[in-house]
């Protein structure tokens, strides 16, 4: 185990990432991207479309193995740990990292094996009683209990699109990752729906070390500590949200938070 | 501005453009409307081929399920069936050399003139028969001796009794009857004497002869001497043995290679060329797959001919494409983002698949894999190539005993010379075929629904 390192504020940091780059065949879609991610932080990546910000999230917990011609250099370490290193176990991994996505995704089963699924993967739960505990702490903290707990043995397909989505949510936290990866989780919701999962990512700030990627700038603003701002593969700008969005150092930052194009 | 009336039926005002708009709109409508009619013809002249296909079939091969035959008073005459005591196992014997004496007294029984019995029994519905021997020898087809031998066989306590007993008469007799034969014909034609047809008149108009349900046609193997005892059973065990070896090997092999190619293989050029060549499989012509079947499984690996396991061996082969391409777009279907959820909860690439994305595959998967049992089925041409058409009068007990299928025995009756008998049968022979295949489609259909997920 290695020791927790801390930045210079003196937070504990949770995953760094030094020099990666990604390629995608002979196309490079991240030139060099240094990062710390700090611990219990909401960090949220913005930039315009293709600039590589969901690329980067999706080598945080390595989903990006699952495309062919996508290679990896670079140093990506969680808690010290590097994770690209051939001894880790990428299952592992996605057990620690876990990962919300853009279309809600729910498995076309019931809302209760949704829940389920990943605990009774892992191990977590050994009992049929533990696991119900697991499934209705998990809807719990997703803010989603009082709506589905008479209906858990429903298809998880037959909820509302933002219900879904708050169902993936309970579905990664239930297998107690320590950081969760959300890649554009509202763009596919209105804007109620949105405002619940912003508040609910504000609750699972306390518990949970948040990366979001955004399209909706507002929402970075409303939900983030930092904002790392992304352009044509190269992080720009990394910094407090507030410091990004009212005092950019980049010209280039300010332009797009601006909406000179983006 | 001005104003341009379009056209009557147009009520608003329209500019220059709209006025082309319009124009144009009145071709599209006369394309639409000539697609539709050229839609509505082809979906009607494929109904058309299809109903007279089962009018043609069904007019025919329905009146084959119905057979003539003669209800006999038959006497076990004990001066006639004149044969030892059946043989008892002993104790201390050998279970070999009881079957030795068994052996030898079923032939013994064998030797029996059964022929004799029928006669006797014709005789007394026949009161002129015993002028006209040779006539009344062809009444009663000749394969019935043998049901008579059987029921000794099965039972030697009905020596001196006397039983009534429904006997299939001879399939010119069928012929005639049923009116499948011109009846004008002069004598010299007629493969029935004019005494004969005088007979089976009279008795039909008596109710001797009656026209039953053929059970033959279900029960008995295929027969060349006596025609009107000819039937499926072997044809029908042979390819269901084939189906079971079909459904045993090629189905979860080309499930599992499927899954292997779609989810595991790395994309290279090695995958490609094995992806190229199953799509070229699966154009070969079914011959050459018999061709293949009797050099490899018979040549190299001596098995026997015209047996079911080689035939589904072939037929696996043939069908393995089908089955892989089927399963691969099934996989191709299951959207990306089901294995991401389960990726992203750290499942393991298997238990994302066998979890998850099989599940929403399977309905696929089935209607794939039964459409290549059916197809299978259906096949003759690489089975004439292993054997499978030769003559055979047993119902296999293996799949490695000689047998015939359904569709070659279709071939088969279809080239026989009694052309007015297996007319009929052969169309039966397409029905039970073709009820075959709707069964394993419906089942395919049941199936689908039976494990629809709904989204």
């Amino acid at each position: 185990m290695t020791t927790a390192k801390v930045n210079e504020a003196g937070q504990k940091i949770k995953m760094t990432a030094r020099d990666v780059k990604v390629f995608y065949g002979s196309n490079q879609a991240i030139h060099g991207v240094d990062m710390d991610i700090v611990e219990n932080e909401v960090i949220a990546f913005i930039g315009p479309s293709g600039c590589g910000k969901s690329t980067f999230l999706r080598c945080l917990n390595r989903m990006n193995d699952t495309i062919d011609s996508c290679r990896v250099t670079g140093e990506i370490a969680l808690d010290g740990q590097d994770i690209y290193a051939p001894s880790l176990d990428v299952v592992q991994l996605r057990a620690q990292v876990g990962m919300v996505f853009q279309k809600p995704n729910p498995f076309p089963k019931s809302i209760y094996e949704n829940i389920a699924y990943g605990p009774k993967l892992h191990g977590l739960a050994s009992k049929k009683s533990d696991l119900d505990d697991v499934v209705e702490s998990s809807l719990r903290r997703a803010g989603l209990w009082d709506e589905v707990k008479d209906r858990l043995n429903q298809p998880g397909t037959g909820l509302s699109g933002g219900q879904q989505q708050r169902l993936c949510i309970a579905r990664t936290i239930a297998v107690s990752p320590e950081v969760i990866l959300m890649d554009e989780p509202c763009s596919a919701l209105d804007p109620i729906a949105t405002s619940i999962i912003e508040e609910l990512i504000t609750e699972l700030k306390q518990n949970f070390t948040i990366v979001i990627v955004t399209h909706n700038m507002q929402q970075a603003a409303r939900v983030s500590d930092r904002t790392a701002f992304f352009h044509l593969g190269n992080l720009i700008e990394i910094g407090g949200t507030n410091d990004v969005f009212t005092n950019p150092t980049q010209k280039r930052t300010e332009d797009y938070i601006t909406g000179r194009y983006g | 501005m001005k104003t341009v009336q379009t056209s009557a039926s147009s009520t608003y005002s329209a500019s220059p453009v709209q006025q082309q708009v319009v124009r144009s709109l009145k071709k599209r409508h006369r394309q639409e409307k000539l697609f539709r009619f050229a839609g509505m013809t082809a979906v009607g002249i494929s109904l058309l081929l299809v109903a007279l296909l089962f009018i043609n079939i069904f007019s025919k091969g329905l009146p084959a399920f119905w057979q003539h035959g003669i209800e006999l008073e038959i006497h076990f005459d004990p001066a006639v069936v004149k044969i030892s005591e059946q043989p008892v196992l002993q104790a201390g014997e050998s279970p070999q050399a009881f079957e030795q004496r068994h052996l030898a007294w079923r032939s013994e029984v064998g030797m029996v003139n059964f022929n004799r019995l029928i006669q006797d029994a014709l005789l007394k519905v026949i009161p002129d028969g015993a002028q006209h021997r040779r006539d009344l020898a062809r009444i009663v087809t000749s394969g019935e001796r043998f049901a008579l031998r059987d029921r000794v066989i099965a039972n030697p306590a009905i020596i001196g009794q006397t039983q009534k007993l429904f006997l299939l008469t001879d399939a010119n007799i069928d012929v005639w009857l049923k009116g499948n034969i011109d009846r004008s014909l002069p004598d010299e034609k007629q493969q029935l004497s004019p005494k004969m047809r005088e007979w089976v008149e009279s008795l039909k108009a008596e109710g001797v002869i009656q026209n039953r349900f053929s059970w033959a046609l279900f029960m008995n193997p295929d027969s060349r001497s006596s025609l009107a005892s000819a039937g499926l059973a072997g044809a029908f065990m042979g390819s269901l043995y084939m189906m079971l070896i079909v459904i045993l090997l090629a189905v979860p092999m080309g499930v599992a290679a499927a899954i292997y190619l779609e989810e595991f293989a790395p994309k290279n050029k090695f995958t490609d060329l094995v992806e190229v060549n199953i799509n070229n499989l699966a154009a070969v012509p079914s011959i050459v797959f018999g061709l293949l079947g009797a050099s490899i499984f018979i040549g190299w690996f001596n098995l026997p001919m015209s047996a079911p396991f080689v035939g589904g061996l072939v037929l696996s082969l043939m069908t393995l494409p089908t089955v892989i391409i089927a399963t691969r777009s099934t996989l191709k279907a299951i959207p990306p983002s089901i294995r991401q959820a389960a990726l992203g909860l750290g499942a393991s690439k298997t238990q994302a698949v066998f979890h998850h994305v099989l599940p929403l595959a399977i309905p696929g998967i089935l209607t794939g894999a039964i459409i290549g049992v059916a197809q299978a089925l259906g096949e003759s041409a690489p089975l004439l190539l292993i054997g499978m058409k030769s003559f055979v009068a047993s119902v296999p007990s293996s799949a490695m005993e000689q047998s015939t299928a359904l569709p070659v025995q279709i071939y088969l009756w279809q080239g026989n010379e009694l052309r007015n008998f297996f007319e009929a049968r052969t169309s039966a022979a397409i029905i039970v075929l073709l009820g075959l295949m709707l069964t394993l489609n419906g089942l395919a259909i049941w199936l689908r629904r039976r494990f629809e997920v709904r989204w």
